[in-house]
This record gives structure tokens, C-alpha cells and sequence, in this order.
């Protein structure tokens, strides 16, 4: 049995974290679990460890294990460890016929990993994907908060050398899209 | 081009930060309703207009209205399913990025019409960046005086909120939805007691899609009149089409209903047609869940009439001969495409997808992805096809929400449609067979792609 | 009081009764199966499909017919509806496929699980099921984990019924088990290594339908057909003390709470009755069990006989006159008595 780890809010995650609880009639705080899970993967590394989970329990003064069962049932979080950056390549119907697999796979190569694996530097993680709403601008892949549509090989091998080289993670919460053009 | 209601402003430069919106003749229709109708009047004119649900069902709007029920002291909501997840379907990302004050008008209106106070909207997860467009519009309409206390100094109040989903499919199903909202598992509930009567925290609740409550702002300005001389039959006003897949022009297209199908593909004020030359082979004319249709079967209906973009023409024939219009997440696949790989990613989609409630569509939608995988490599036997049309025959309206008919609907399409296809692929499988694949297939659950 | 018609015979209920509930009253062969509704857990059914009906007529109000089968533990009975559950092919065809397809990821454990000879789904496989499976993929598996030291949860056979997390909600102070993840990967888990330790966790062996949630105390004892079900009680001061004792000879091997004939519990007991206490000496012994649940189990196999052949004889009795009894897979089909 590891040693327990107890995790916390930092002061400005519980500051939004309250403005989120504020949202919901009295008594249904419990509203606020999937934005606050949220708040705490981008905190956390971008995973929920049972920690990190723990944590939201307490804040949300709810049993930790309505929090597993929350967390496990939504494909957005991630309950192991990732790289800094997960490229979710939508694999479904159109980005699918317009040629999803070999982006996907081109990925596979320049990183030297599989999908649902991570690079040894802890940089990139591929995750193919269901339907992501781009279907017109396919194929296309999410990062973070940011879309990037219409991928061709050229597009994908920019975008990762400029993630690798800025060596920042990305996470839902923020958007800053790396300019492809 | 036919009439545009929902996306006319669309190309102007700012049009989704308030003041360009405001001089654009935005937020008229919170004036007129909360200063010259009473909520019930608001209702009517939905009623008159014919609007049906744009989500997807196409239940008509005004009618689902007027089934909430009002209990003295009990809040009511108004909840607005952004959760766009079905596949070919993007028009709500468009409209909520391009124009987001366009829904929080419409929002606003819709509000008073229910007598709703307090109401959210529900985003999918992954539209993270959308959320926060949304909520910068929602901050400058606090601003503007269109939102909280006392608006335009009339005695309705209303707050309104964004609440992000975390990636589930199922999520769009209603009931899904407002187990989310309250922070649990998707899982929907059982029915009855419908929404309406008891849903958000156990109160009567009104969720309805996007586009439906844009679609509200035209019809409380021009009247609901006007909205229904647009269309034909009980198919009124407009549509928002994504068109996607083989097509020289992907993208979003606001359709005034009745438009001939044919046009809609080849015009080029609309798809433009098939790319690189090649020939049309199927459409999936409303997002993945409903049926895929042959292209002799999509241009014209199995009587010989042109098919229109409209709920009956495309509805007619059944699933013998039809589809639906649904989401109008329109998918066109050129003649190079592979029927069974298709058919392949959408089942992959539904096993995902599913939120493992109830037992048919649990183990069926997973049953018959692994069927569909194993044709794909090569293992194919004749038997399975009927065996794929046992099973979804088998989740088709044993299950508690659609998601079984949305699984079992595109399964019994591809082997009504495309049979011969299938035993092609089935019998010539000699040469894709891939024994690493299917060896994988027994070590891992899912596969790579 | 509501009037429902189930497969030809009428009743009048309660207002707020559903359909299974009727189907109780009336009793006998028409009762639709139930795998995870429990009267005595709110918000339970609805999942498993078994239970699907038709409903030819909704009311008199309004008789047009449901368009799809309905989850009769969970559709409250309308004035005037009308149900068909053994009479319709349609609906014997459904809930086939519903079976083959619980069975679908279900593993062939029967030869060496604890619950077989009281397992309900052995008994709906029995009169649904197909001699082979069609599904020829490697069966979804789980770690074989604990709960608590008196609890084992083998996760490969549960069908996700919900029982055991609403027992655990809605009879235990806080609960530390739940459903982890989405879909066919669903499993019932406390996440991490969490016993569950309160007074009562020890119910949730009795709700589980098949042999997914096991006593530990009992595992690989005897096959359940060798034991003698005793009614005893005692005094006890947590729970009503009532249970029922399984003996071999002069052993009580386990300890389970009384069940009805649908198998559900008359009363909750604690951990204590039914883990703690297995000598004679700690019980009063009221008597044999009356089984009434076409099974296996049976103090006295002629008294099942007779009970059988009165229930037949009143079934007869109820039907309009001249209607014909279609040849049925259960207990009205004089083929069937052989299952004993």
C-alpha cells in the first residue's frame, strides 16, 4: 500500500471552483462535479490520480466514490498518467473518409509510439477519438482546447515540432491554437 | 439561395461580440417578448410556426412546450442541449462560435415563454473553447442589462449558465443529459415521468437543441406565420445542413425545408458536388444513427419522386426505402467507399458510446462491432450477416433510450442496402486477411484504430 | 382501482401499481421474469429487459397501443390496459433475445459457481436459452476481488442489474462501491482496495440474481440442492432476526435472509446472523421452507407437486371458456414437469 498522498486546490482553482458551485441551487452542489473535475485534471498534471479525485471529494463534501464512478464514466478524463500534450485524432464516419487513419498513423511513426501510448519524454500522447463535431474540416485533431482541422501530413509534422519545441503542456481549459498556416 | 433565418449575419466581421450583434438588429426579440407578449403568447407563436426539433427527433417544439407543467413554487428550466455528439453533425459548434448571441437571445426568449429563471447550457466537453466564447458573450449580455435582475427593467429575471459535458455521446439523450447536470453518470433515466413534468433536480424541464432555440429569435421577430410559409408540408422554415464527407464544399448550410436533395448535392451554391470526379455511391442523410441510402434511393424515392431535404420526403418509404432527415448531419461517400468499413467505424462508435444500463445494447453494440472486425480481417463468414441482422434486431426497441435504435438503425441499413457488398467482401476475403489483426484481437479489447 | 388485463385475466390494483406488481397478484405462469427490479430497493428495474411487455391497449382513456415493449416493472397499470406476456410470440422472441444476449459475455462458470440450483438466470437460460452460444469472442474479464473479508465479487458473471449498489445505497450508511466506467466495460468496483465494513453489506450476496456476489463462508461448500432451507430466527438486536438456515445433515453451512418466491427478502438480517451465528443451539427452529419457487431446491418434492397441480387447476379455471392454452415453456405445459 503506497504511501497516501493528499492533494489540494491551489488558491485561484478553488476561487473558480467556488464560482462554479455558485451556479446551482442551494443543496445541488454536487452540479459542479464534472467542471470541478475538470479544474482539477488541468491542475493535476492532466490526469486524476485517486488523490486527485480524493480532493474533489472533499471540496465538493461528497463520497470519493461518487467521484470514481463520475470519472470513469466520462471519455475526457484521463485516470492515468499522460503526456503534456494528448493529440485526440477523431476516428469516426467523415474524418474517417477523409483519411483519419493515415494521419493517425503517420503520428504513430514520427513519435515512435502507439495510439493510447506515451512518448518516454513525457511530451505527446495519440488518442484516437470519437466523433469530434469537425466532420467538414476533416481530418482533424484535438489538443487541449484547441481543434486543429483540415491535417495534412505537412500541417501534422509542423504542429508537433512546435509543441515539442514550446515543451508547454496543453489542456482543456485554455485555448491557444498553434498556427498551422 | 434560399432564406436565411438563422445564419443571414454570419459572414459580418464581429458578429459574435455584442455591440456588432446589437446593431445588427440583435436582442429585438427580448424586447418585443418581455415588453409587448406574455409568455403565453410566446408559446403560440412557437406553435404556429411548425418548428420542430432541430436535434435531431424533430418533435414539434411548441407542442413539447406546452407540456410543461407548472406546479405553484416549483422553478422551472430551460436547458439547452448543446451536447452535439452525433457523427456528421457540427452546425450548433458553427452557430455557437460564429454567432453566439444568436442563442443566448434566443435563450432569453425562450425562458420567459416557460417561465424559467434559472437555465444552463449543456456543452460538450470538447467544445471547451466554444464553452468560453459562449461565456464571454453570456458575460457581455450581464453587462448590457440583458441577463440577471430585472431585465430591460421588466420583472423577469433570469440567470444563465454553461455547463461543460466531459465526453459522452449518450449525454445528448435528454434525460442523460440532465443526470449529467446534476453531477452524476450519464445513464438515462426511465420514462415516464417525462422531463417536462419532473427533470433538472426533479422539476419541469424543457431541454431543447440549439438551432431549435436560435430558431425561436426569427420566429418571436418575423411572427410564427411567417416562419411557416417557409418549407413545405410539416416541414417549416429552415434547416441547418452539415454537409461533409466525398463533396467539393463541406461545411454548414442554412436550407429553407423542401429543397430537392439532388440540388443540395450537386449545386454549386451547396456541396458542390462529388470531389476528384468520382460518382456517389451513399448518403447518410441525418447523422450516423439513421439510415444509409443508395444513391438511387437518396435522389429520388423508391415511387419515383424527387426527394426533398424535408422530415416527410426524406422519411418516405420507412427504413425500406427511407431515412431520415435527424440531425442533418449529411454524409456523402463516393464510389471508392468501403460500405462494411463504414459501417465498421459507426459500431465502433455505439460500443464507445454506450452507457451500459441495459443489457441489449451493452452486449449487442459490442457484439456487433467485434462481427464487423472480424469481416473486416478477412474471417467473415456468410452466416454473419444474418447474424448482424439477428442481433440489432435483437436491441431495436428492447433498450431504454434510442441509443439501441441508433445502433441497430445504420447495421440493418448497410445489409438491407448493400448485401451483395457484404458477401463480396465476405467471400473475397482471402486477401485482406491479416492474422496479426486477428490475434490482436485476442490479446487487446479494443483495436488500435 | 385501476383494472389490468395480463394475457387474458383481469385484476383490479391499487393506483401507483405497475404492471410486474399485477402480474404478482395474479400469479402463476403470466408473471414476466424479473432480473434486477427489487420491491424493496426504490428506483430499482428497468434494466435488464427481461421483464418486457406488450401493451396492446394503454387505457380506456386512450387505447392505442405502445408501440414498443415495455419494461413492465416499471410502467404503472393504466384503467383498461391490456398486456400480453405469454401470449404473444413477439415477446417470448424478445426476451429469448435478451437471454442470449445477457448470456453473450456471461462466462460458462455453472459447473463451478456457488449460486447455480438458485441462479436466476440459469433458470431463464434454461427456458430461453439456445443449446449453443453465437458469440464466439473472448468474454469480457475481471480480477476476481473482495469485499470485505466475507464477500467475494466475481465480476465476469454480473449482469449489471444495479441491486447490490442500491442495497448498499439505500440500507448501509455510505457507500463504497459503485459502477466504474461506461458500456460493456461497466464493473461494479469500490476503485481502489476498499472493504466495506458496516453492519448490513452482507444483504447485497442475498439481491445478487446470479453468482456474481458470493458468501465466503459458503464458497464451494455443497452444490444448494444437497441442503435442507430451515426457517429459524433469532433475537437479535440489529436486524428482525429472521432467516433462513441451510443444512447438511447436521451442519448449517450458510446463512441467508427468507426469500420469496420471485427471490426477494422478506426481511434484511445483519452480518452478524448471517456470518457469525451457524450452530443450531444460537437459533429457533420454526421449520422446513416452504419452497414455492419452481426450483431445485425442494424440502419436499411432493408437496411441490401438489402445489403445482393447484396452481394449474385455478389457472385453467380463470381462462374464458373455451380459450386455448398455448403450449408455454413453463409450468403450464405438462411437457415441463419433467424439470423436477
Amino acid at each position: 500500500m503506497s504511501e497516501k498522498i493528499t492533494l489540494e486546490f491551489s488558491p485561484e482553482t478553488t476561487e473558480v471552483a467556488k464560482k462554479i458551485v455558485a451556479r446551482y441551487p442551494e443543496g445541488k452542489h454536487k452540479s459542479a462535479l464534472i467542471p470541478v473535475l475538470h479544474l482539477a485534471q488541468a491542475e493535476f498534471d492532466g490526469w486524476l490520480s485517486v488523490p486527485a479525485m480524493d480532493c474533489v471529494a472533499r471540496f465538493l463534501n461528497i463520497t470519493p466514490i461518487e467521484v470514481y464512478e463520475v470519472a470513469s464514466f466520462y471519455s475526457m478524463f484521463n485516470l492515468k498518467p499522460v503526456g503534456k500534450c494528448v493529440i485526440e485524432v477523431c476516428r469516426t464516419s467523415s474524418c474517417w473518409l477523409n483519411g483519419a487513419e493515415d494521419v493517425a498513423r503517420h503520428m504513430e511513426k514520427k513519435l515512435g509510439i502507439k495510439n493510447g501510448q506515451t512518448t518516454a519524454d513525457g511530451m505527446f500522447t495519440i488518442k484516437t477519438v470519437e466523433c469530434l463535431g469537425s466532420c467538414g474540416t476533416a481530418p482533424m485533431a484535438q489538443i487541449g482546447g484547441d481543434y486543429y482541422e483540415n491535417l495534412t501530413m505537412d500541417k501534422v509534422d509542423k504542429l508537433l515540432d512546435t509543441l515539442q519545441a514550446q515543451g508547454q503542456p496543453r489542456y482543456y481549459t485554455k485555448d491557444n491554437p498553434v498556427n498551422l498556416d | 439561395m434560399g432564406k436565411k433565418l438563422l445564419l443571414a449575419n454570419d459572414h459580418i466581421e464581429g458578429i459574435r461580440y455584442f455591440d456588432v450583434y446589437r446593431k445588427n438588429g440583435g436582442y429585438a426579440s427580448v424586447e418585443k417578448a418581455l415588453k409587448t407578449m406574455t409568455p403565453e403568447q410566446v408559446v403560440e407563436e412557437v406553435k404556429a410556426s411548425g418548428l420542430r426539433g432541430r436535434g435531431g427527433a424533430g418533435f414539434p417544439t411548441g407542442m413539447k412546450w406546452s407540456f410543461l407543467a407548472k406546479p405553484e413554487g416549483v422553478p422551472r428550466y430551460l436547458v439547452c442541449n448543446a451536447d452535439e455528439s452525433e457523427p456528421g453533425t457540427f452546425k450548433d459548434r458553427y452557430l455557437m462560435s460564429r454567432i453566439p448571441h444568436l442563442l443566448i437571445e434566443g435563450m432569453i426568449t425562450s425562458s420567459y415563454a416557460l417561465g424559467a429563471n434559472t437555465s444552463y447550457i449543456y456543452i460538450r466537453g470538447e467544445y471547451f473553447y466554444v464553452a468560453r466564447i459562449l461565456e464571454q458573450a453570456i458575460d457581455e449580455a450581464y453587462k448590457a442589462g440583458y441577463l440577471g435582475k430585472n431585465i430591460l427593467g421588466t420583472n423577469y429575471s433570469l440567470d444563465l449558465y454553461v455547463q461543460v459535458g466531459a465526453g459522452a455521446y449518450i449525454c445528448g439523450e435528454e434525460t442523460a443529459l440532465l443526470e449529467s447536470l446534476e453531477g452524476k453518470r450519464g445513464n438515462p433515466r426511465i420514462k415516464p415521468p417525462f422531463p417536462a413534468v419532473a427533470g433538472l433536480y426533479g422539476c419541469p424541464t424543457v431541454v431543447n437543441n440549439v438551432e431549435s432555440i436560435a430558431a425561436v429569435v426569427p420566429i418571436v421577430n418575423d411572427g410564427g406565420a411567417a416562419y411557416a410559409e417557409i418549407g413545405v408540408g410539416n416541414s417549416k422554415g429552415t434547416k441547418l445542413i452539415s454537409a461533409s464527407g466525398h463533396i467539393n464544399k463541406p461545411g454548414v448550410y442554412e436550407i429553407e425545408l423542401g429543397l430537392p436533395v439532388e440540388e443540395f448535392i450537386y449545386s454549386d451554391e451547396y456541396c458542390g458536388g462529388i470531389r476528384n470526379g468520382k460518382k456517389m455511391k451513399a448518403v447518410v442523410a441525418g447523422g450516423s444513427s439513421v439510415p444509409i441510402l443508395p444513391t438511387e434511393l437518396i435522389l429520388k424515392t423508391a415511387a419515383g419522386e424527387p426527394r426533398l431535404m424535408s422530415y416527410e420526403s426524406l422519411g418516405d418509404g420507412g427504413f425500406q426505402t427511407g431515412t431520415m432527415l435527424g440531425s442533418g448531419g449529411f454524409i456523402v461517400m463516393d464510389e471508392d467507399t468501403s460500405i462494411v468499413k463504414n459501417l465498421y467505424t459507426f459500431a465502433r462508435f455505439y460500443h464507445h458510446e454506450s452507457c451500459g444500463q441495459c443489457s441489449p445494447c451493452r452486449e449487442g453494440t459490442g457484439w456487433m462491432e467485434k462481427i464487423l472486425h472480424k469481416i473486416l480481417h478477412g474471417h467473415g463468414t456468410l452466416e454473419d450477416i444474418d447474424l448482424l441482422w439477428d442481433i440489432q434486431s435483437k436491441i431495436e426497441g428492447k433498450t431504454i433510450c434510442p441509443l439501441g435504435e441508433a445502433a441497430s438503425w445504420p447495421v440493418a441499413a448497410a445489409i438491407r442496402h448493400f448485401r451483395k457488398e457484404f458477401e463480396d467482401f465476405i467471400r473475397n476475403g482471402e486477401h485482406v486477411k491479416d492474422v496479426k489483426h486477428y490475434y490482436r484481437l485476442h490479446n487487446l479489447p479494443e483495436p488500435t484504430f | 382501482m385501476p383494472k389490468v388485463t395480463i394475457d387474458g385475466i383481469s385484476i383490479d390494483v391499487p393506483d401507483g401499481t405497475t404492471i410486474l406488481q399485477a402480474a404478482r397478484m395474479i400469479g402463476g405462469d403470466i408473471v414476466p421474469p424479473a432480473m434486477c427490479y427489487y420491491s424493496k430497493l426504490k428506483t430499482s428495474g428497468g434494466y435488464c429487459r427481461t421483464c418486457l411487455v406488450k401493451v396492446s391497449k394503454g387505457s380506456e382513456r386512450d387505447p392505442r397501443p405502445m408501440p414498443k415493449p415495455v419494461a413492465s416493472c416499471r410502467t404503472t397499470v393504466m384503467d383498461g390496459m391490456e398486456v400480453q406476456n405469454v401470449t404473444s410470440p413477439e415477446i417470448i422472441e424478445a426476451r429469448a433475445g435478451v437471454v442470449e444476449i445477457l448470456l453473450a459475455n456471461h462466462p460458462l462458470d455453472c459447473p463451478v459457481c456457488d449460486q447455480a440450483g438458485e441462479c436466476h438466470l440459469q433458470d431463464l437460460a434454461y427456458e430461453h436459452g439456445k443449446a449453443k452460444t453465437r458469440y464466439d469472442f473472448p468474454r469480457r474479464e475481471f480480477a476476481r476481488i473482495d469485499i470485505g473479508d466475507k464477500i467475494q465479487l466475481h465480476m465476469n458473471r454480473c449482469i449489471l442489474c444495479y441491486r447490490c449498489v442500491k442495497t448498499a445505497d439505500q440500507i448501509t450508511d455510505g457507500r463504497v462501491h459503485g459502477v466504474i466506467n461506461r458500456g460493456d466495460a461497466a464493473e461494479i468496483s469500490t476503485y481502489i482496495e476498499n472493504a466495506i465494513d458496516n453492519d448490513f453489506s452482507g444483504n447485497v450476496i442475498d439481491v445478487c440474481p446470479v453468482g456474481a456476489l458470493t458468501d465466503k463462508t459458503f464458497r464451494f461448500k455443497s452444490r444448494v440442492w444437497f441442503t435442507k432451507p430451515v426457517d429459524a430466527h433469532r433475537d437479535c438486536p440489529t436486524c428482525s432476526g429472521k432467516v433462513r438456515l441451510w443444512y447438511k445433515g447436521e451442519e448449517v453451512l450458510r446463512v441467508t435472509a427468507r426469500k420469496d418466491q420471485y427471490g426477494e427478502v422478506e426481511d434484511w438480517i445483519c452480518n452478524s446472523c448471517r456470518f457469525d451465528h451457524k450452530n443450531t443451539a444460537d437459533w429457533t427452529i420454526e421449520g422446513p421452507t416452504k419452497v414455492d419457487r419452481h426450483s431445485v431446491i425442494s424440502a419436499n418434492h411432493y408437496d411441490d407437486l401438489k402445489v403445482l397441480k393447484a396452481t394449474i387447476d385455478r389457472q385453467r379455471a380463470a381462462l374464458p371458456h373455451g380459450h386455448k392454452v398455448e403450449a408455454g415453456h413453463g409450468a403450464l405445459n405438462p411437457n415441463n414437469s419433467e424439470k423436477h
